[in-house]
């Protein structure tokens, strides 16, 4: 009996819940490691990434409104989904980075675990980076971290899974809204992963999904007046990296600097509090 | 016409301050020359000289960071946090026992009244100090798990609205965590953070510690960008706190920001009148307007604005501005000639951009810098004097009719500071607070300081948080 011929999957962008191919109408030829060919990816253009932005801005209220509870049960459902879709991502990882199958379920383990991990912070972040405050007068005086809004972020380039759900689920998680560019030459699972979330009752827009070059769009990523911080953990190019920095001053952003390669380790809470403004409240007492 | 009562002069003395004909820069525990020329601080209220300061060139803000590093290195990093915090407490008792001192020069070098001098900012600096006093040697109880560390050397740069108050927000949380600091106050109002360093003398702080260097904008760059600080901390204006965060792109320096704001103090229909007014006053005319958070536009409810803009001009009428040290002073003397211009010409802007000014009837002393409180009505979004910080006593007075349109309003600024709401309502209270792009927001109150209080902005008001346990991690490698 000859071999059933697959079906392959056409790799699109992921914008407000929505999977357009680029505007521009181009794709980039994505291989594994030995260079065979796997798909072609959107190459996602100026165009796109400002519509990612406008999206994310237009979902951010709501997500943002949406209680603690229901946002970790919509991240809880993103594990749920991924679980079901395991070996889809092994392949996908083992494919692009080279791991043996043994290693890539240890990865998308990790990967899937990890949303469980963030899931449970969602509705234990106020009460842990907030509180009141002991002033000397007659006032309540509360703080309270507030997402920060829209957070761009250049995934990891080698961890192409667990590497960017650990930079996606902290952003997301306490009602920022996301634009993240996946790695470059592995976004195979990034662009399964948009699946995954189109699928997990997380509303459209919170997470947003380009493919392409580091290079071409994050400038326009770090420059957008309307993006409220920037996570360069992606960003290996170090001259790169000070020019997106240089952008990003123009309106204040927040940058979080890449610093580390090992999505293994304990997550602790650093990449939550970076996507965070602290509000303090003031109210006279017996007045 | 002649009031039935006039206030008698209640100077307070400048006895208890001496202040030298000059000051060098305060480098490794001891006074030296600077090599970069000197400025001259002047009385904004008489325009009198009060002292010559040094200008640190190059070479001596990289004198003053060698010091702080050696300090760092050989001394600091292994003072315990017990022994920290006892040092910091010193501190806060000389500035206690040096209070009425430290008022003075404040208002002599910076034009502010005597009594905000010595009833808020001295107070609160001596407050700083002890409350970080009190957490040297507690930080793996601070929620940044269980090893926080010490950046290296703090490289710390503040402005002349309040200068030793900004002192004590920067120093005070930096050595709690162990960092040791190299500080340039501003240009204009260098001489409470000169007596600081006498302080340290007084505590016995370990040399180097505490680098006090002066100079302006050269000097302030320099020090940003010496390659040898691990930290940048920086309050001033958006313009520089921008440049600053270029500067130190692609590098490993850490950066915080406390930039300018342009808040809405928001008043409903159902506020206590007579409590708001206080408010909208504390708000805008506290310290001559020269307040990042001041509550400098105004958003008052339709139906009672011509009421509260009329019981807020009576208001204004009854303030006294002139001698900022006399005890009976509310309005002092704007800090410079330069900032006098500035607020003058868009105050300028609002005239010809069609907003109606009415100025409160005092009159202006002959010398030093002075603008007479103002209130812009008929102001709209598009106005300039509704969207960039003029940074004196001026307020921009807008209206609006609902709740969602006082909020659009309130977050349409490129700034996130701060803001104010006026409401006898518990449930909008807490719905206009929610709602607020801002750091800080004073609910039927405004322009309160605390040093338990996180204080700092949303968007390109900066990013950091001075105050409370919050502060801590701008000095901190956390987990």
């Amino acid at each position: 009996m000859a071999s059933r011929l697959e079906v392959r999957k056409t790799y699109k962008l992921y914008i407000g819940g929505a999977f357009p191919r680029s505007e521009s109408g181009r794709t980039y030829e994505v291989t594994d490691l030995k260079g065979r060919f796997l798909a072609n990816a959107a190459l996602a253009s100026r165009k796109d990434a400002r519509d990612a932005v406008v999206a994310a801005r237009k979902a951010q209220p709501g997500w943002a409104g949406a209680t603690a509870y229901n946002r970790g049960q919509v991240l809880y459902r993103v594990a749920e989904v991924m679980e079901g879709r395991r070996a889809q991502f092994v392949d996908e990882v083992s494919r692009a980075e080279g791991h043996p199958s043994r290693r890539a379920e240890s990865v998308v383990e990790a990967a899937i675990d990890r949303w469980v991990w963030y899931a449970g912070w969602a509705d234990k972040i106020a009460q842990t980076l907030g509180g009141t405050n002991p002033v000397a007068g007659p006032y309540f005086n509360f703080s309270i971290p507030e997402p920060t809004g829209v957070v761009a972020v250049v995934a990891p380039q080698e961890s192409s899974l667990l590497g960017l759900v650990s930079v996606l689920a902290p952003v997301i998680v306490s009602g920022n809204t996301a634009v993240v560019l996946a790695s470059e030459l592995r976004p195979l699972a990034a662009i399964s992963l948009s699946e995954v979330l189109a699928t997990s009752d997380l509303p459209g827009g919170v997470i947003n999904l380009l493919t392409g070059h580091v290079a071409e769009v994050t400038p326009w990523l770090a420059a957008h007046m309307d993006v409220n911080a920037i996570d360069l953990a992606g960003v290996d190019d170090r001259a790169l990296r000070t020019q997106l920095e240089i952008a990003a001053a123009d309106n204040v952003k927040r940058v979080r600097r890449p610093d580390t390669d090992d999505w293994t380790a304990d997550p602790g809470l650093a990449r939550i509090r970076s996507f965070l403004e602290t509000k303090t409240v003031w109210h006279p007492i017996g007045v | 016409m002649p009031t039935p009562f006039e206030y008698a002069p209640a100077p307070e003395s400048r006895a208890v301050v001496t202040i030298a004909s000059s000051y060098g820069l305060f480098i490794d525990g001891e006074f030296t020359d600077g090599t970069g020329g000197s400025l001259k601080s002047i009385n904004p209220a008489t325009e009198e000289v009060l002292s010559e300061i040094a200008i640190a060139s190059d070479a001596d803000v990289d004198r003053a960071v060698k010091a702080a590093r050696r300090a760092y290195t050989r001394v600091w990093s292994k003072t315990s946090g017990a022994e920290r915090a006892k040092y910091l407490f010193r501190i806060a008792r000389l500035v206690q026992e040096r209070s009425r001192e430290l008022a003075v020069l404040e208002t002599l070098d910076n034009g502010k009244p005597i009594k905000e001098s010595r009833d808020v900012d001295i107070p609160l600096v001596a407050a700083h100090f002890f409350y970080y006093a009190g957490w040297a040697d507690k930080l793996e109880h601070a929620g940044f798990g269980s090893n926080p560390r010490p950046l290296g050397v703090a490289a710390q740069v503040i402005p002349w609205n309040f200068p030793l108050l900004m002192l004590a927000w920067k120093i005070a949380p930096a050595l709690a965590t162990g960092n040791t600091v190299v500080l340039k106050p501003a240009e204009t109002t260098p001489l409470t953070a000169l007596l600081f360093a006498d302080i340290c003398r007084q505590a016995e702080l370990p040399p180097g510690v505490v680098n006090i260097i002066t100079g302006a904008g050269d000097t302030g760059r320099a020090l940003v960008e010496h390659p040898d600080v691990n930290k940048v901390a920086f309050t001033g204006s958006t313009e520089v706190g921008k440049a600053i965060a270029r500067s130190v792109a692609g590098t490993d320096k850490r950066l915080t920001l406390e930039l300018g704001g342009k808040a809405a103090n928001i008043v409903f229909d159902d506020a206590p009148v007579d409590q708001t007014v206080e408010g909208i006053v504390a708000g805008i005319f506290f310290n001559q307007g020269h307040v990042c958070c001041a509550g400098s536009r105004l958003l008052v409810q339709e139906s009672i604005a011509d009421e509260l803009v009329g019981r807020l001009k009576n208001r204004l009428g009854t303030l006294r501005l002139g001698d900022p040290m006399d005890k009976n002073t509310d309005i002092g003397a704007i800090n410079s000639l330069e900032q006098l211009e500035r607020i003058r010409h868009l105050a300028g802007v609002g005239d010809d951009e069609g907003a109606e000014r009415w100025t409160a009837d005092c009159e202006l002393p002959a010398k030093g810098y002075w603008f007479a409180p103002t209130v812009f009505t008929g102001v709209t979004q598009a106005h300039r004097i509704a969207r960039e910080e003029i940074f004196g006593p001026v307020l921009s007075v807008l209206t609006f009719r609902t709740p969602s349109e006082a909020i659009e309003k309130a977050n349409n600024s490129p700034y996130g500071l701060s803001a104010g709401i006026w409401t006898d309502k518990g449930s909008r209270i807490l719905k206009m607070a929610s709602s607020m792009r801002a750091g800080v927001v004073w609910a039927n109150t405004f322009n309160r300081f605390d040093p338990a209080s996180p204080f700092g902005g949303y968007k390109e008001s900066g990013y950091g948080r001075e105050g409370g346990r919050h502060g801590l991690a701008a000095y901190l490698h956390v987990d």
